[in-house]
């Protein structure tokens, strides 16, 4: 069978102004009809390039500078402007990430779809509107005639996914290009989005690339993949041999440092081909350290406890209390932390994690219920829990890397503010030391206290973070889904260096992540959140060999099975 | 590598690496333009040294001198370039003692403005509820009715309770108060804004948890990050304010004939118009063009470099 | 939508309280009110009977009852300086200045949104850089300047146009027009052109900007994946777009309009509300500012509210909720 899609030594560029960022440098690949292609790489790999070069579409001032793209036998370089308009829609269809962004609000989907398919077929009044309810039904959306006159916004996150698909297929194409399709959507329909896809590719014999970060995704639905690493191709082949035995040393790196859901081990493996993360944490002597002098505090019970925990929040305010819609955002919240373990918390978006997380922290205040931490109810008597002493044992690490750092500070006087403020220091000298010593500690290096949180990557941004939490030397660390936000490689090295924190340290982490792989790896015992309570708690190996809950079981269905990876490391 | 072992950029190096000042350095019309706003600031700041007269002292003005025209036309001296007015004063002197004024009164207005309407507009934003609510109604109340109109009553009134000996005195402090307080309500709608999107970030919340009170949570984390887009509105709001102060005295109700600026020449320079006396009226006129102009050449261009998203 | 519309009533209301809780103190406060009436040679038994008249003894509630009742049958006592109820000076003039603002705001809107458009599509082509910068000058000519000039160029150097005054009026019932008639274009044409200049750049710049961002979307970029002409995502994707926020443009441009009639009014001693009210600030002519005050502030509420209401039809989202 002739190729799809044949691209041949493409290179992208994309001038700057200090100097020319190669996007992508001697790429080839090429696509079967009927297959599904994964483009798989991290971010900064310049997969997403691809996909909008092959149509024509590159950000200024992107630009093609060598290399073919044949399709079907046709060179789409030689196309010109309204060759290349044509070819798009009708021959190959695109589809985005945000479903949010990627329709128009002001208009029907019904106006949307009829729109492209005038444009795309010859189709006209009548059987245009006909062809638009048979697409929307081919994509799974139910009451299809309704739904034409509906707007965007009244559809939720997958709902509009599958709407975005349909236009894509309203040409008819031959080929799909799916720019990360499920990564804004929720781990169960994203399952669903992805079954969707394959299908549709099998029914209609289209070729696909999808293009994604996400390796689960690739192992679900690709045939072939190909792995990028900073703007070139460094492996191609099956899915089951790529990832089962991989051949280059970024893919091997790359997936030693998925987080594995079948067992615990130690330590994720260190990736040390992706930019030579060497920084092997230097242990310190923790009974002379400056980390290591807290207020000794000696408390027998459990860390955490929470006791009949209820917040909700006003969706809608109306001057009737009858009118006013309330969501229960926690509800009867019960459980408790023990000192020095890890307590997970998982739940999807909406299950009410991270507000029982910022509950826990002082954030926001209760309804009713408890919060007793080291036995005092941070509630009760506002004056001691605000107190510098009770509000230092207990810090938090955030999931935005660029949202948790003031922009406008220096990393020396984001670090040294709980410092400062405490007054956990004799004078400033020893302050600049301390924080030096912690940048140090995180493997960041001296040299980064006189730098802006911009010139940092993610990764690097977090390490700021564990470093200003540890700051203040606390007892507690809540870490709110701090390497969602990140690469898988650099994932790794942030869970490795809070691994070994809290065995040098002494302790207590509360750990919040939709990410069930990664609890397995770094939690002792875990919770299940949905809709605001909590289905289960249990040990992490029980829980994930023997689940009991319903919604447990549910949610261990959905997590990307990596059967094809190769043999647990020692 | 995550070890971070280069030494920092020093401070010359982060200046000319700055996006701003990058983008300033390879726009010739930024560039001009600053050079264009820069002689004239000056110049007018520096008046008192560079006129030749002193067109405010009275008794450097010599009636007899009056309505003279500028030296090249027939009937002018070479003593005053430009002419003279219908008192009698230089008109080059009157237009730089003018332009100082007008520059002045902006930047005091705007200042005022800007001041006021950053405090209300974080406070309102940070803290939301009931301040929120009562700051906002405010300042959309303020804003139904327009700026210039607002000036024109607040001026008129803070004029007619001054006791009428001091209300020439106290002009000019009237007209900055009536500007700066119309403009308040833009600064604090956007310092809201920007309240609003700082508070939601992260390192606030970090904040919170270390127990900052809210204060101090506003003046170190909040301001400086409302700083970009109140900067822009500035830039527009001198502009304006100069405008306003201009258009106020124009019309009779801003700073006094006694101690002109452009506008009031202007004004004055209009009740001879017809008379052929055109030069009174179209050298302030060009030169309160030409720093409106650059002002907002200023301000397109800030605009520009500081949106990060057209980069 | 009813508790939208109930809100936005609640929040005129309010302006209006306000507005003429300021009115009234206008008239209490700034000056003596007695000495405005009657001057300076009046007997002390003239003064306490028209203190008595005017009731100024009676608690502050009281008058200011009155007040807002008077305010609300159009009733402003007569003027310091021209002795004639307010309510007749302003039905006698508010039709001049009406159909300047409706002239200006025609022109403005016109041809602001139609360049702002056409720069904002065709981004990179010389008439829009032309047109960009001429438009840069237009927001630093103050509007006085422009008027002065104008008049200088057209009337008195060429003649062509009348330099002041409005002629050609005809009278419809109580309204006096001066459009039907070619010697009322005449005469209006300069004073509107001065008027509109000003928020024309402001609306072209606004629109321009706003059709640049919206260009940047990611449905325009997902409108191009699919192949769709470029006239098909100008015109039916990205203009519908921008145009829902120039709506609230309109409102503070007719706003902006009715504030600078004040001057364009001066600058061509046309007769209308604006040239009253500057004429009153300097005589501190009480009764007619406060009423100036309270029939601007009403105009504006309303045509905010209009404004208001009309983002809600157009706008999906914040007609259906959802």
């Amino acid at each position: 069978m002739s190729m799809l899609l044949e691209i041949d030594g493409l290179n992208i560029a994309f001038p700057t102004r200090r100097g020319t960022v190669h996007a992508a440098k001697s790429v080839s690949l090429t696509v079967k009809a009927g297959e599904v292609l994964g483009l798989v790489g991290e971010s900064g790999a310049g997969k997403s390039t691809i996909g909008n070069a092959i149509i024509n579409l590159l950000e200024a001032p992107g630009r093609i500078t060598a290399g073919s793209i044949r399709f079907m036998g046709e060179e789409l370089r030689d196309l010109d402007v309204d060759q290349m308009r044509s070819v798009r829609g009708k021959r190959i269809g695109m589809i985005f990430q945000d479903p949010q962004t990627s329709l128009n609000p002001l208009m029907t989907i019904g106006a949307q779809l009829v729109e492209t398919i005038e444009k795309a077929t010859t189709l006209r009044g009548r059987d245009a509107d006909d062809h638009a309810v048979a697409l929307l039904e081919q994509v799974g959306i139910t009451e299809a005639v309704a739904r034409l006159r509906a707007y965007p916004h009244q559809f939720s996150g997958g709902m509009r996914q599958r709407v975005v698909i349909a236009l894509a297929l309203a040409g008819d194409p031959d080929l799909i290009i799916a720019d990360e399709p499920t990564t804004a959507l929720d781990v169960s329909i994203q399952a669903q989005i992805l079954d969707l896809i394959k299908s549709l590719c099998s029914e209609r014999n289209l070729g696909v690339i999808i293009v994604t970060h996400d390796i689960g995704v690739i192992a679900n639905i690709a045939d072939r993949v190909a792995v990028m690493y900073r703007g070139e191709i460094v492996e191609t082949g099956d899915v089951a041999q790529v990832l089962g035995a991989p051949q280059h040393v970024y893919t091997q790196s790359l997936i030693a440092a998925v987080p594995r859901a079948d067992i615990k081990l130690d330590r994720f493996t260190s990736v040390d081909y992706i930019e030579g993360t060497t920084a092997s944490f230097r242990r310190v002597d923790i009974q002379n350290h400056w980390l290591g002098k807290s207020q000794q505090r000696y408390h027998t019970g459990s860390a955490i406890e929470v006791d009949q925990l209820n917040l909700s929040f006003v969706l809608q305010k109306a001057v009737f209390k009858r009118n006013r819609r309330m969501l229960q955002a926690v509800n009867n919240v019960n459980f408790s932390v023990q000192q020095g373990e890890t307590f997970g918390l998982v739940g999807e978006s909406g299950s009410g994690k991270s507000t029982v997380a910022r509950l826990i922290a002082g954030l926001y205040k209760p309804d009713s219920g408890h919060i007793n931490i080291f036995g005092k109810d941070i509630n009760q008597d506002r004056k001691a829990s605000n107190s510098h002493a009770a509000r230092q044992a207990l810090q938090m690490i955030f999931q935005d890397p660029y949202s948790s750092l003031n922009s406008r500070m220096r990393v020396l006087d984001i670090v040294a503010e709980p410092i400062r403020f405490y007054r956990l220091t004799e004078g400033e000298q020893e302050t600049r030391t301390i924080v030096t010593d912690l940048l140090e500690h995180v493997g960041l290096g001296a040299a980064a206290a006189l730098k802006y949180p911009h010139e940092f990557s993610g990764g690097q941004r977090q390490r700021i973070s564990i470093a200003r939490a540890l700051a203040s030397r606390p007892r507690i660390l809540i870490c709110d889904e701090p390497t969602s936000a990140l690469d898988v490689s650099v994932q790794a090295t942030i869970l490795n260096l809070l691994k070994d924190l809290q065995q040098e340290l002494g302790l207590t982490m509360l750990f919040i992540s939709h990410d069930l792989p990664v609890i397995r790896q770094m939690c002792d015992r875990v919770a299940i959140m949905r809709h605001g309570e909590i289905c289960e708690v249990a040990k992490v190996d029980t829980f994930f060999d023997t689940p009991q809950h319903d919604y447990s079981k549910h949610l261990l269905d959905l997590m990307p099975s990596m059967n094809l990876l190769s043999d647990p490391i020692g | 590598m995550d070890h971070v072992d280069d030494k920092p950029m020093t401070r010359w190096q982060r200046f000319k690496d700055n996006d701003i000042v990058w983008s300033f350095l390879s726009s010739p019309g930024a560039m001009i333009a600053a050079a264009v706003a820069s002689v004239m600031i000056l110049a007018c700041i520096f008046a008192p040294v560079i006129a030749p007269f002193d067109p405010f002292d009275p008794a450097q003005i010599s009636l007899w001198d009056g309505k003279l025209p500028p030296a090249w036309v027939d009937g002018g001296q070479s003593k005053y370039l430009l002419g003279t007015d219908n008192q009698g004063r230089d008109m080059i002197s009157t237009i730089l003692y003018g332009g100082r004024l007008s520059i002045l009164v902006g930047l005091a207005a705007v200042c005022l403005g800007m001041v006021l309407g950053v405090f209300l507009g974080v406070i309102a934003g940070y803290l939301g509820g009931v301040t929120d609510a009562v700051i906002m109604r405010l300042a959309d109340v303020q804003l139904t009715i327009p700026g210039i109109l607002l000036a024109i009553l607040i001026n008129g009134i803070g004029r007619a309770a001054l006791p009428y000996e001091l209300r020439d005195e106290f002009a000019i402090y009237v007209v900055i108060l009536a500007i700066g307080l119309t403009d308040w309500p833009q600064f604090a709608r956007v310092a809201r804004g920007a309240t609003l999107v700082e508070t939601n970030k992260e390192y606030v919340q970090a904040a919170r948890i270390l127990g900052l009170p809210s204060w101090l949570i506003m003046l170190r984390h909040i301001v400086p990050n409302t700083l970009r887009p109140i900067l822009v509105i500035a830039t527009i709001g001198l502009a304006l304010a100069i405008i306003a102060e201009a258009t106020l005295s124009f019309l009779g109700q801003g700073i006094p004939p006694t101690t002109p600026s452009l506008g009031t020449l202007i004004r004055v320079g209009n009740e001879y118009l017809f008379s052929g006396l055109w030069w009174i009226t179209l050298f302030p006129a060009v030169a309160l063009i030409v720093l409106v102009f650059s002002v907002n050449l200023l301000g397109d261009w800030l605009r520009d470099a500081l949106n990060p998203k057209l980069r | 939508m009813l508790s939208f519309i109930a809100k936005r009533l609640a929040q005129s209301v309010l302006v209006m309280a306000i507005v003429s809780a300021v009115s009234f103190s206008l008239f209490n406060f700034v000056g003596d009110p007695v000495n405005n009436m009657v001057g300076q040679d009046a007997t002390r038994e003239q003064r306490l009977e028209i203190r008595d008249k005017l009731g100024l003894d009676d608690p502050i509630i009281t008058q200011y009852g009155r007040f807002v009742g008077n305010m609300l049958q159009a009733d402003f006592g007569l003027s310091y300086r021209i002795k004639r109820p307010v309510d007749d000076l302003i039905a006698e003039r508010l039709p001049a200045t009406l159909e300047l603002v409706f002239v200006s705001a025609i022109i403005s809107l016109f041809f602001g949104i139609v360049l702002g458009i056409y720069t904002g599509i065709k981004r990179n082509s010389w008439i829009s850089r032309v047109i960009l910068s001429t438009s840069l000058a237009g927001v630093s000519l103050p509007t006085f300047v422009i008027g002065i000039g104008l008049i200088y160029l057209f009337a008195v150097h060429l003649r062509w146009l009348p330099s002041s005054g409005r002629s050609g009026v005809v009278e419809l019932g109580w309204w006096k027009t001066s459009l039907i008639t070619l010697e009322g274009w005449r005469s209006i044409i300069l004073p509107a052109i001065t008027l509109s200049l000003f928020q024309l750049t402001l609306i072209l710049r606004l629109v321009r900007a706003e059709m640049m961002e919206v260009m940047r979307t990611d449905f325009i970029k997902f409108a191009r994946a699919r192949g769709l002409s470029e006239r098909a995502i100008n015109f039916r994707h990205a203009l519908r777009n921008t145009l829902v926020p120039v709506i609230t443009i309109i409102g503070l441009n007719i706003g902006g309009l009715v504030a600078f009639s004040v001057v364009t009014e001066t600058v061509f001693q046309w007769p209308g509300t604006g040239l009253m009210f500057i004429q009153a600030v300097n005589f501190v002519d009480v009764p007619i500012m406060a009423a100036y005050l309270v029939f601007v502030a009403l105009l504006f509420v309303v045509i905010n509210l209009i404004v208001d209401i009309l983002y809600f039809v157009v706008d999906p989202r914040i007609r259906l909720g959802g």
